[in-house]
């Protein structure tokens, strides 16, 4: 019995094993691709086909599900208007299940299997530099709707998100001309926080802030009470959060719970919009800032028949959000793009966009023909008690675009 | 000093809280073989009841005692993680017993299942609860700030040992568990319905994963995938502490936490992670049965 116990344990283990080995790695399912396929080409007959490529489940899922609803409700919006050049678009939705090789598997499905003619996705860099290369070696089209670290700049992505000098750089300035010279850096280990703490470690030095510390924590990390006692240690007075994901509920709930509130220190976040404020809770965000291009607050006409549109669409109790704003925006402005070119074609879009303008809900917004990224305003809101931004400071006018912050003389070197 | 005291606390806290997770896989994996890859989504059913119960207290109970909502959903996302535990073992675990491989895969695919249906019921985006008020604030020793939750939590978890290690030991019921575990065709021989046995006893592993997800509900994120975000840490404590060893868990939990907290402090998190899982895989290499290993008298 104790052979047959041992045997039994060891065989329990590997399987075990295997099982975390599995979590780990995620569901990276292989979707096998007929290449030679012949279908259809994306806009033969009365409708075009378009790519909706977002993680409706895991991690991301918490922030991603909302872009999808933004993207199918502004290509609604123009289906009802009659459509792109006279056809309807048809929406395609993937998962790419919070995953960076399965959004890569997914694009591909969608350029080379359905054959759409652009693809609204992403949010996480990972999930972009993942897609990155199947876009250029495909010539396909992504409209990319994230805030982002900036110093990229591919012919095959629109970037309707901002770049840095967008959001991190003017909300660096605001908080060292408004509330103080010493930042702790934190953020999720991944390619878009380490790149944007480069980006503001170099800009402190140039413009006199202080560093005092800078800590990663993996995606999903849940217990943030070690790198609160660094802070303790540290004594900031403002920290800069770039974390992702659920990491920014754990992490802001223990912050409360070690005694640390907006009074103490300020934390600035940039991937915290109004769904994630639910998601954590009012109670414990009031009083913090978060930089954005757009909060639901934003006072436009545009906005308010947005906003009001949304809720229609999606229920009462749904936020809109920059990353929201953002998403439904790449729509109006591809669709704006090819009744320009007249063309579905990637290169005749491509061509085309330079100059597009979009009376968007956070404001006008241009695309810029050398980078294909948008002009955007900027704003700083602070948290209140409903969950909704009071905007504290805006950029007066939109910014051009800079994603490899050649205007700043403290980023040279930094690309 | 200050530092000293908040990292060792921290320490024991992280501890707890995989304790917490790891408990009630020490039953079902642990005690039973049973490889349960859902054990997670039952956390995350722990934590959508609490969820659930705040809500109802907000609409249906005088605002005056809605700081007892906390109260009331510990027993409740107990009875909910032993009754799709229960439904669990009775409509797939029974079958796949001696069968690890296959039970991992059936589970997995039970724990996606389960979490499309919290997303489905609930939304994907994560849900808030606001913790009692009386769990607010911290006790101050030293410098230190010991926050009430996660005090809160080493006295949850405390009690959940307890009441295990008496369950165990000391009721009839508890006694069949481990005479079950410990020789399955002896037990049954003398008049022990192991069915019954396997049943209650993987309700109980999974009533405890629900209470873990109630706690967890005050540190961390509610939504659908929590779950997943244990799970490794749990199998890890369990494999580490010995399996069949409820001991053999604390000690893994609190040795995993209190070296997961040091290497943090001196690196960074994900540096951390790396360091305990090294540990852990070298510390298996010349101890592969792990901490404390269960001795069982049956005969060979």
């Amino acid at each position: 019995m104790t052979v047959l116990r041992k045997l039994w344990s060891k065989q329990t283990m590997i399987a075990a094993i295997s099982a975390a080995a599995l979590t780990l790695s995620g569901c990276a399912a292989s979707n096998a691709l007929n290449e030679e396929e012949d279908t259809p080409a994306a806009d033969t007959g009365d409708t075009v086909k378009v790519g909706v490529l977002h993680s409706l489940s895991g991690t991301m899922a918490i922030s991603e599900v909302s872009l999808r609803d933004a993207e199918l409700m502004a290509i609604e919006e123009i289906n009802a208007e009659g459509g792109v050049l006279g056809k309807q678009i048809e929406p395609i939705v993937e998962d790419g299940a919070s995953d960076w090789p399965t959004f890569a598997e997914k694009a591909k499905k969608l350029l080379q299997k359905d054959e759409v003619a652009t693809v609204f996705g992403g949010w996480t860099s990972a999930s972009r530099k993942a897609m990155l290369p199947v876009f250029e070696q495909n010539n396909g089209l992504l409209w990319y709707p994230v805030q982002y670290e900036g110093m990229e700049s591919s012919p095959n992505i629109f970037y309707t998100g901002a770049t840095t000098n967008q959001q991190i750089v003017p909300s660096v300035t605001w908080l060292l001309e408004n509330k103080g010279k010493s930042f702790f850096l934190i953020g999720s280990d991944y390619v878009f926080p380490r790149t944007a703490n480069k980006e503001i470690k170099a800009q402190l030095e140039a413009e006199d802030g202080t560093l005092v510390g800078e800590e990663y924590t993996p995606l999903g990390h849940t217990d943030y009470s070690t790198l609160i006692s660094k802070i303790k240690e540290e004594k900031p007075e403002v920290i800069y959060n770039t974390l992702n994901g659920d990491s920014n509920v754990a992490f802001f709930k223990q912050l409360k719970d070690a005694g640390i509130t907006a009074d103490d220190i300020t934390v600035l976040s940039v991937s915290i919009a109004e769904e994630e404020i639910r998601g954590i809770g009012t109670d414990i965000l009031t009083g913090h800032y978060a930089a954005w291009n757009y909060f639901q607050t934003t006072d436009t006409p545009e906005n308010e028949k947005f906003v009001a549109a949304y809720k229609k669409a999606y229920g009462d109790d749904r936020v809109t959000g920059d990353p929201i704003e953002a998403a439904y925006n790449a729509v109006y402005l591809w669709a704006a793009a090819v009744e320009k070119a007249e063309s579905f074609d990637v290169d005749a879009v491509k061509e085309a966009a330079g100059g597009i303008e979009f009376k968007a809900p956070g404001g006008t917004v241009t695309i810029d023909g050398d980078n294909q990224h948008t002009y955007k305003t900027v704003r700083v809101g602070e948290i209140q008690a409903d969950g909704q931004f009071k905007e504290v400071w805006n950029s007066g006018e939109p910014v051009k675009p800079d994603p490899y912050l050649e205007t700043y003389p403290w980023a040279e070197g930094l690309n | 000093m200050a530092v000293v005291i908040t990292q060792l606390f921290n320490g024991i806290s992280l501890g707890s809280i995989l304790l917490l997770i790891a408990l009630g896989l020490a039953i079902t994996f642990g005690l039973m073989n049973v490889i349960n890859m859902a054990h997670g989504e039952f956390i995350m059913a722990g934590a959508y009841t609490t969820y659930v119960v705040q809500q109802a207290f907000s609409h249906y109970v005088p605002a005056s005692l809605f700081n007892y909502y906390y109260v009331a959903a510990i027993p409740l996302s107990f009875l909910i993680g032993a009754l799709l535990g229960f439904i669990l073992e009775k409509t797939l675990i029974r079958f796949l017993y001696h069968r690890p491989l296959d039970s991992l895969l059936a589970t997995w695919g039970v724990s996606l299942i389960l979490q499309q249906v919290a997303r489905s019921i609930f939304g994907a985006p994560n849900v808030a609860v606001t913790s009692p008020t009386w769990l607010d604030g911290g006790l101050t020793i030293a410098g230190a700030v010991l926050p009430y939750k996660r005090l809160f939590i080493i006295a949850l978890v405390t009690i959940c040992m307890v009441s295990l290690y008496l369950y165990l030991d000391k009721t009839a019921a508890g006694r069949k568990m481990r005479a079950v575990t410990m020789n399955r065709s002896m037990a049954s021989s003398l008049g022990v319905s192991t069915k019954k046995v396997d049943a209650t006893a993987f309700a109980i592993g999974s009533g405890l994963a629900g209470v873990a997800g109630c706690a967890l509900t005050v540190l961390g994120p509610i939504g659908s995938t929590i779950g997943t975000y244990y799970i490794v840490d749990a199998f890890m404590i369990v494999i580490l502490g010995g399996i069949g060893s409820l001991i053999g868990t604390v000690f893994g939990a609190l040795s995993v936490g209190m070296l997961g907290t040091i290497a943090e402090f001196w690196s960074g998190a994900s540096m951390a992670k790396v360091i305990v899982f090294v540990a852990i895989i070298a510390f298996l290499q010349f101890k592969p049965a792990g901490l404390l290993s269960a001795r069982t008298r049956s005969l060979e």
